[in-house]
């Protein structure tokens, strides 16, 4: 694997428990380190799926379906191939490197600083000044600090839609993970969060490796370095984000961001 | 058409206070002669249908004293085997009483009702003890870990526990329970502890069939979310679900509580039905429900006026109870 790359997914299909056919054929994605990569497509393509399949999340419902290969570059220069990672532990360990945020806000049912914290805890991190430093930093890092700072007993379910959405970014973040999965973040916010959300992938950016899942082709354009199209199971294109939306070379590809489908 | 749907709806809501207010004020009503009798000292006072003389200033003469002073005082009273006096008939007797009425003493007969309130307390109070923790066992167990082909047998089993009336079991209690338990701690085959153990298993399929309602309410996109910080399993129903699901599985919890407290048959086959304090949890003892059950049918004036007194304690506290639970633990659990 390229030095450059993060994340290589070498023809990989899955398929859902139960389901006839596999829902993604043959993927190849490479995901670039300090860069972002957007997934676009129409609803039920597959972009999700993809998406979840790369920190095993889809391994809480039994009776999923792997062929191919996800690797991973680790700290140490080493490359694994997640997808023979089987023990609970290892998985953890995966998606505390591989951390994901959805298109719900999902805080905990607990209060602000403690949502930050629950993940340090359970890597371990035990002394209280650590983790003070830690959930700054990170709620720093969320754009969040200013706003939250005198209320961080406060139960999270009392910020707006917006601020529990950074509130998730900064739990992801808090962790320190190589790769953040972004499940159509935006989805469900109001224009004003979009924005701040968008300009917070941008400066995560510098330090860590985004892969996003949209449906807004503008936000795509907007924020991405490298994007996918993705169509029916299958992945169409990938090149940088100015090739695909200027002069894509696959006719469906076109049609798509012209808006012909989709 | 809008007019009678609207008034419809406006009397079946007010239909439910008047009944709730009617009953109360029965209840009140039939028990004035007793609260009147007895006041608030009923609630402390662990005798039931035990005379004691009163003297001119309407003191009570402590037994031994007033029997002291009686002659033939060895046989003017008899307790039968649940503490209801039978008046000996001997002339000498009756010559007592009606010395002692010339001297100003008169007889009177006490009920108190510690024995059965206490009694229906800890046998709820075992009864949570023993059925909360199992009961949370079972819904994590059907809404988390249990795979898809038993979830719905093993729930339709908890569903047909709950349909099980509540005769059954104390019968069941009675005849195989009750001796197993006894065999196990010792003491009488009917007590407190089997009286709250069968009111224990009782309402286990209640409290999980509705927490496990409340807990599959936590939406999957949460619970993905805690596993992608590194949470086990564990540790998302302890720390995600539980939080998430508190006010449903409270509601569980309150609306065994209020089960619990009120049942009668099941109780009243396991628990002995003894006017006695129990000193140890292996010893029978009585309750509210099943003091009011064994003894409505022989009871007239003031006895009566006590069992009405009873009940009315029953419905005060089982209203509190649910009241304070509902707007303690639901308004905290909301914050």
């Amino acid at each position: 694997m390229d030095a450059n790359l993060m994340m290589e997914v070498k023809d990989f299909s899955f398929t859902y428990p139960n389901a006839p056919k596999p829902s993604l054929k043959h993927i190849n994605l490479r995901v670039v380190k300090n860069r972002i990569t957007a997934l676009i497509g129409p609803s039920g393509c597959g972009k999700s799926t993809l998406l979840r399949a790369m920190n095993r999340i889809h391994d809480l419902y039994p009776g999923c379906k792997y062929e191919g290969a996800i690797n991973l570059q680790c700290v140490d220069g080493s490359v694994k191939n997640i997808l023979e990672w089987t023990k609970e532990n290892d998985l953890i360990r995966l998606r505390q490197k591989v951390g994901m945020i959805f298109q719900k806000p999902t805080p905990f049912p607990m209060s602000i600083y403690d949502n930050i914290a629950y993940g340090l805890k359970l890597q371990g991190i035990r002394s209280k000044s650590e983790l003070d430093d830690r959930v700054e930093e990170a709620l720093r890092d969320g754009a969040l600090w200013n706003e939250v700072k005198d209320r961080l007993k406060d139960d999270a379910r009392g910020l707006s839609g917006g601020q529990q959405q950074r509130l998730c970014i900064a739990r992801s973040v808090a962790l320190r993970p190589d790769v953040i999965l972004f499940d159509e973040p935006t989805s469900a916010l109001d224009p004003i969060s979009t924005v701040a959300i968008e300009e917070m992938i941008m400066e995560l950016r510098e330090q860590y490796t985004i892969c996003i899942v949209t449906h807004n082709m503008q936000q795509a354009a907007r924020i991405s370095d490298y994007t996918a199209f993705m169509y029916l199971g299958e992945l169409i294109e990938y090149d940088e984000t100015d090739t695909i939306f200027t002069n894509p070379s696959q006719k469906q590809t076109e049609d798509y961001i012209t808006g012909r489908f989709g | 058409m809008e007019k009678i749907f609207s008034r419809l709806s406006w009397f079946s809501a007010t239909t439910v206070l008047l009944v709730l207010l009617a009953t109360l004020y029965v209840l009140y009503v039939q028990a004035k002669p007793a609260i009147d009798a007895y006041g608030w000292k009923f609630i402390l006072d662990p005798r039931w249908g035990v005379e004691v003389a009163i003297d001119e200033q309407g003191r009570e003469i402590p037994r031994d004293e007033f029997f002291h002073t009686e002659e033939n005082a060895a046989g003017s009273m008899v307790l039968d085997e649940d503490g209801i006096p039978m008046e000996d008939e001997t002339e000498t007797g009756q010559a007592d009483l009606e010395r002692n009425a010339e001297a100003g003493v008169t007889i009177k007969e006490i009920y108190g009702g510690l024995v059965p309130i206490v009694g229906s307390v800890l046998s709820t109070l075992i009864a949570m003890a023993f059925s909360i923790p199992i009961a949370m066992g079972i819904a994590v167990f059907l809404s988390e870990i249990s795979i898809e082909a038993l979830k719905t047998p093993v729930g339709v089993a908890i569903e047909l526990l709950a349909a099980i009336p509540s005769i059954i079991y104390g019968m069941w209690g009675l005849f195989f329970f009750g001796p197993f338990i006894a065999s196990i701690f010792g003491g009488s085959s009917v007590s407190l502890l089997v009286a709250g153990l069968v009111l224990g298993v009782m309402v286990i399929p209640f409290m999980a069939a509705l927490s496990r309602d409340a807990i599959n309410t936590t939406p999957d996109v949460l619970k993905e979310s805690a596993y992608a910080v590194g949470a086990t399993r564990f540790e998302v129903v302890k720390d995600i679900i539980f939080p998430y699901a508190k006010t449903g599985i409270l509601g569980s919890i309150i609306i065994s509580l209020g089960r619990a407290l009120g049942e009668t048959m099941a109780v009243a086959f396991v628990i002995g039905g003894v006017y006695q304090l129990a000193e140890h949890v292996t010893d029978p003892t009585i309750s509210i429900p099943v003091a009011l059950a064994n003894n409505f049918a022989e009871s007239s004036g003031l006895s009566l006026a006590a069992l009405y007194y009873l009940a009315f304690i029953l419905f005060v506290v089982s209203f509190v109870i649910i009241f304070l639970a509902k707007e303690f633990l639901l308004r905290r659990a909301k914050v």
